[in-house]
């Protein structure tokens, strides 16, 4: 059982070497393994900042507060080291990186976060049951790492990657942005699967509920300029189907 | 590359052409290197002056456009001394359908690919005592290829005369390896009949003391394909002038090249192609990645499509990764143009440093810094690499690359 608590969490967005502006304003929450956070809440209130806050992207700076995972503090770890503690963020823009093929990127991350290399009969079958379960065409794993993916490709890719690595938490960034319903529903499962397989704790954040419907949630948090304003059960996703943000905003 | 603060980028595409060549988008060029209308003779390629010997060459200042690259005191008196030591050791490993001479300075067929365009160069031409000329004949397809192993002994400067001559309809591959320590001023042509496919590989793995420079002349017959992978790694000062010129219409040239700069290493590569026919084809693609101080690399792509050459597809690419802080490159592409009937005619170079968000992405997975920038460095050479099409020697040239990383990793 591993556990995820933020803490009166504080960040700043870098916005160059004199400039910086405060985005997360005392954020709140803790996941245990094996629950299903969903934190909802209009364009520009923040959510996005903490997926790569917690990820530890360069942009942000923690100005207080706490993430700890499993009591260890990790504001205090580099980006791969968050990684190889367990922690996986599915990224709203998934990056391309030419030269670099599918097939030695997972191998090298597998490697990375287990600290030993996969064996190589259980890995390539792995890969390939992971990549059919995504109806991802087999071709994909000797492309370079999401070049010339569309949008749909790229979150299959991210949630291949989640399936693989079976980190502790996944924190999926907007992950149903972009997608046709088949492409919803394939990815919905993947992470269903691994959230059953692995015990996985998963922070979805998303603006809408559509995703709702394919994965669900027991906790249901609202986030509104920078902290969250609002939480519940699975209900509470359904009042903001119906009604929206005003009431949040309007306050 | 991109994201990064000291990117420079060149790009020219080629709309809005009329038979003239009048109405060149100027406005899409940052640099002022379409030439097309009252050109200066003597600023354009095509006037560069050319000879086999050395004493019509006036003594090198550094200032000449073709030297201002490059310090002259590295060249260890390859452009001033008479260059009589001995030459570097050839072995050749060759099919038996290989023909291979020794030869004398007046072979008919040395100086059918080219004449020198400077003073090293022909300095090289006028010492060298023999030349090696290998000839594949027409009609034959080599189903091994050939390697041409060069071997520095000594540090004394030499000249060194190679011809490699693909008779029509032939096929061939052939490999230069140049390792060991030598200060060597070289002459290569390359002869390439009618319908032949000749792929040149030439790996330039020196000790670090090792000075060399080596102009390259490949003449291409009709309808015949050259491609020329040229990468450089060792040595202290290399630099290679790669020059195709089409003697027939139909061709098509690639060359590729991939330079690895060391701290205090100067690696250049000076291109010229030379589209003087019609219907001829050529891509350029080079790509460097550089590490610690006074790493310098220069990269400099002539091209130049005359009056004759109509349907002529040109590109030529320069990249550039800089991978801390120190290192100096130098890139600078050249297009001429004097037709506008042209199939197509662009350049594109830049340097930059390593993009950030491909370590984010990479880190995010899990894998650590070090091993994430290995991993984009070798993606980024990786494209060169590839064009060798010769399994061993990719996965020999790939560890000499990890080697080459391992050091800036520490």
């Amino acid at each position: 059982m591993s556990t995820l608590e933020i803490k009166d969490l504080h960040v700043s967005v870098i916005l160059d070497d004199e400039n910086s502006k405060e985005i997360l304003k005392g954020v709140n929450l803790t996941i245990k393994s094996g629950e299903i956070h969903a934190i909802m809440g209009p364009n520009g209130s923040g959510k996005s900042t903490l997926a790569s806050t917690i990820a530890g992207h360069p942009k942000y700076r923690v100005d207080s507060g706490e993430i700890l995972l499993d009591g260890e503090d990790v504001t205090e770890m580099s980006v791969d080291e968050r990684a190889r503690a367990g922690l996986f963020l599915a990224m709203q823009y998934p990056v391309e990186i030419p030269g670099v093929t599918m097939s030695n990127f997972l191998r090298s991350a597998k490697t990375a976060v287990d600290g030993e290399a996969p064996s190589l009969r259980t890995w390539t079958k792995d890969v390939k049951g992971a990549m059919e379960d995504l109806k991802i065409d087999p071709d994909f794993i000797s492309r370079n790492v999401n070049e010339g993916f569309s949008g749909g490709e790229k979150k299959r890719h991210e949630i291949l990657q989640l399936e693989l690595l079976k980190p502790k938490f996944g924190i999926l960034d907007e992950t149903d942005s972009g997608l046709d319903v088949d492409a919803l529903k394939i990815v919905s499962a993947g992470v269903n699967r691994a959230h059953e397989k692995n015990d996985m704790g998963v922070m979805l954040i998303t603006h809408y509920t559509r995703i709702l419907r394919y994965i669900k949630p027991q906790f249901v948090h609202v986030f509104v300029d920078g902290h969250m304003v609002d939480q519940g059960g699975p209900e509470l996703a359904d009042r903001l189907e119906e009604e929206g943000y005003d009431s949040y905003l309007g306050k | 590359m991109s994201n990064t603060d000291n990117i420079t980028e060149n790009r020219a595409a080629i709309p809005g052409m009329t038979d003239e060549g009048e109405k060149l988008g100027t406005e899409h060029v940052s640099d002022d290197t379409i030439r097309v209308e009252n050109k200066d003779v003597d600023s354009s390629r095509a006037g560069r002056f050319t000879s086999y010997k050395v004493e019509d060459f006036p003594a090198l200042t550094g200032r000449e456009e073709d030297w201002r690259f490059t310090p002259l005191k590295r060249l260890n008196g390859l452009h001033t001394d008479e260059l009589g030591a001995e030459a570097p050791k050839i072995e050749i490993d060759a099919p038996s359908a290989v023909q291979i001479e020794k030869v004398g300075r007046d072979d008919s067929r040395i100086g059918t690919a080219g004449v020198p365009e400077d003073r090293v160069a022909a300095n090289a031409w006028s010492h060298f005592q023999q030349a090696t000329v290998l000839t594949i004949p027409a009609e034959t397809e080599l189903d091994q290829r050939v390697e041409i192993d060069i071997t520095g002994e000594h540090l004394d400067p030499a000249a060194q005369h190679l011809v490699v001559e693909a008779k029509p309809f032939s096929k061939a591959v052939v490999v230069l390896k140049y390792t060991g320590s030598a200060t060597l001023a070289e002459n290569v042509e390359f002869i390439v009949g009618d319908s032949a496919t000749l792929n040149v590989i030439t790996v330039q793995q020196w000790q670090d003391d090792a000075t060399h420079a080596s102009a390259h002349y490949a003449l291409l017959g009709r309808d015949a394909n050259f491609k020329h992978v040229n990468i450089s790694l060792g040595g202290k000062t290399v630099r290679i002038t790669p020059t195709t010129k089409f003697s027939g219409p139909g061709s098509s040239t690639e060359m590729y090249g991939l330079y690895f700069v060391d701290a205090g290493q100067h690696l250049e590569n000076r291109l010229f192609v030379d589209h003087s026919v019609p219907n001829c084809k050529s891509r350029v693609t080079y790509k460097g990645a550089l590490q610690g101080r006074n790493a310098h690399s220069v990269w400099v792509g002539d091209v130049l499509i005359g009056k004759e050459a109509e349907g002529t597809d040109t590109y030529e690419l320069n990249r550039n990764l800089i991978l801390e802080d120190g290192p100096r490159a130098d890139s600078v592409p050249n297009l001429e143009i004097e037709t506008g009937l042209i199939a197509g005619a662009g350049h594109a170079s830049t340097t930059g440093q390593l993009d950030e968000d491909h370590l984010w992405y990479l880190q995010a997975r899990g894998i650590p810094e070090a091993e994430a920038r290995r991993l984009v460095v070798r993606g980024f050479l990786n494209e060169i690499i590839q064009q060798i099409r010769i399994d061993d020697l990719e996965d020999q040239l790939t560890s000499a690359l990890e080697q080459e990383l391992a050091i800036s990793n520490n």
